[in-house]
């Protein structure tokens, strides 16, 4: 996708004006049940204008069942539901106009072609994007005559993506829209994301994917077992998770764990093997280094851990979600 | 043109583009007509039958079974392979309702329908010819001059809407007039007009009895 930057890209995604600061989506209390398969209990979130908002879990946490209950594909047992203020079960015509959405693993027919697709779903909107100038946005152009049988997996997302954008909504709900996609393509897809976004459009992404989640979203709420167990910044999901910084090293002779844990920067040591393991915040290595130090003891093979969202999502959800996410 | 006209669009070229479902509605009662019409115990007049040949019985049988395999085959089978592919769910997001396309793959069905009687119409006026010609050189004397007039009124001379009325009147009672009259139809309403229908289905049927009755195998 090398035309991202293209005035054609910047046309493609002008939004309307924003309408004063009602919340883009709002999700009260929503709860949806199979039987006696709770999918949803009440979950609740709010997504402002112009964010980017999360919505991260495992496989069969709940996201795909919450969102189709959001957009109005299916009805839920109990909750409220507003996007731009407008009840997608009492108006779903209006709100179809104005919420594009990429829905997990949807094909399209082998011998329509590339062109033919977007003509077609253009023509059910009141004021669609150009077809042209879409294309080459998602870097299409060249195979707007190809049949859609003939696309690889990363062109068949894009095309997909482009459906869900072509009637100009304002708010954009995709559903895993980088699975299947190259490294290279994800990170082009992600620009074309923030690009959308920067032009006033509401973006709604349901991921498993913790690195789209955090170079992405601006809020990421965390969903397990069908309830909402964290909603943050990823950032601070993520410092909450371990409750800092993680320091871990190689002493050069034994030393007592009270020599650290009485520090005030340090939260609580560990060890793994030889190898000692100290979470804590604030300066956490130079208070370590020093103390030991003084102790007379060095620290060798020091390495300094950030955690991220997946030290969160471990930590909130008992689950890795690259094991059991993924597969289960 | 209009959201509706689109998705009609794309389904008739899927229909062109995966032609198999089409081909044996049209195709096998053309083939069958032709095997039963070969069959000497299809020809023995019946006197039970009001003294017709079995074959002439066979004839509607063999157009309603063409019809059936466009409704049970033709019809649902892209439908279902839209549920499969998430299409219908894809639709259900978007401010058309997925029953449109439902409608839309009646109208191209019908629409093929349709052709299959101009086929079975002008087929059978083929065969009338062909009973009536008594040479050769005959057919393509008697093909031209049917072809002439057939044209005229489908107009190719003169454009339909540019007709006076009662030419007009008369271009919608001739197998080609009424087929292009259906075929404007369905593109302009989205609906195949029934009249022209009954019209090509009623050549075809008389066409058909008559090339019977006329030909001579030697």
């Amino acid at each position: 996708m090398a035309t991202l930057e293209s005035p054609a890209a910047v046309a493609l995604m002008e939004a309307p004006a924003a309408a004063g600061h009602r919340p883009a989506v709002e999700v009260a209390h929503l709860r949806k049940t199979y039987g006696t398969l709770v999918a949803v209990d009440d979950v609740s979130f709010t997504v402002a204008e112009g964010e980017i908002f999360g919505i991260l879990g495992p496989n069969g946490a709940g996201k795909t069942t919450a969102i189709e209950c959001a957009i109005g594909l299916r009805r839920p047992d109990a909750g409220t539901i507003r996007l731009l203020g407008l009840d997608p079960h009492a108006d779903p015509h209006q709100v179809h106009e104005i919420v594009g959405v990429q829905l997990q693993s949807g094909a399209l027919p082998a011998k329509l072609r590339v062109g033919e697709i977007l003509e077609e779903y253009r023509s059910f909107y009141r004021d669609p994007a150009d077809v042209d100038e879409l294309l080459d946005v998602l870097g299409l152009a060249a195979k707007r005559g190809d049949y859609y049988r003939s696309l690889s997996g990363g062109q068949r997302q894009r095309l997909s993506i482009a459906l869900a954008l072509i009637g100009r909504p304002r708010i954009a709900v995709l559903d895993e829209m980088t699975t299947g996609l190259d490294p290279q393509a994800r990170r082009d897809t992600w620009e074309l994301i923030e690009q959308i976004r920067d032009r006033g459009v509401t973006i709604v992404l349901v991921t498993h994917f913790m690195e789209e989640a955090e170079r992405l979203c601006d809020r990421v709420a965390l969903i397990d077992h069908g309830r909402v167990v964290a909603l943050d910044t990823p950032a601070r999901l993520a410092t909450q998770a371990r409750g800092g910084k993680t320091v871990r090293f190689l002493p050069s002779a034994p030393f007592e764990d009270r020599l650290l844990t009485g520090l005030p920067e340090v939260s609580w040591v560990e060890r793994e093997g030889q190898h000692v393991v100290v979470t804590g915040t604030g300066e956490l290595v130079n208070a370590v280094i020093l103390a030991l130090h003084t102790a007379g003891v060095t620290a060798r093979d020091v390495q300094l851990d950030s955690s991220n969202l997946e030290d969160a999502f471990v930590k909130l959800t008992g689950k890795n979600l690259h094991t059991e996410g993924v597969l289960a | 043109m209009s959201a509706f006209g689109q998705v009609v669009r794309n389904e008739a070229r899927l229909v062109r583009r995966q032609p198999t479902n089409m081909i044996g509605s049209i195709g096998l009662p053309v083939v069958l007509m032709i095997i039963f019409g070969e069959l000497p115990s299809f020809r023995q007049h019946i006197s039970v039958l009001g003294g017709l040949p079995l074959f002439d019985t066979y004839v509607p049988i063999i157009m309603v079974l063409g019809l059936t395999m466009l409704t049970l085959l033709g019809l649902p089978s892209p439908l279902v392979s839209y549920r499969e592919l998430g299409i219908l769910r894809r639709l259900s997001t978007t401010p058309v309702p997925p029953s449109w396309l439902l409608a839309a793959q009646v109208v191209v069905q019908l629409c093929i329908a349709l052709a299959g009687l101009a086929i079975g119409g002008l087929f059978a006026l083929g065969l009338l010819i062909a009973a009536l010609a008594p040479t050769a050189n005959s057919v393509n004397a008697i093909g031209r001059l049917t072809l002439i007039p057939l044209l005229f009124f489908a107009g190719l001379w003169l454009p339909r809407p540019l007709m006076p009325a009662v030419l007009l009147d008369i271009s919608n009672y001739t197998p080609l007039g009424a087929a292009v009259e259906a075929i404007q139809g369905s593109v302009q309403t989205g609906f195949p007009p029934a009249t022209p229908l009954l019209v090509l289905a009623g050549y075809a049927l008389v066409f058909a009895y008559l090339a019977r009755r006329f030909f001579r195998w030697e």
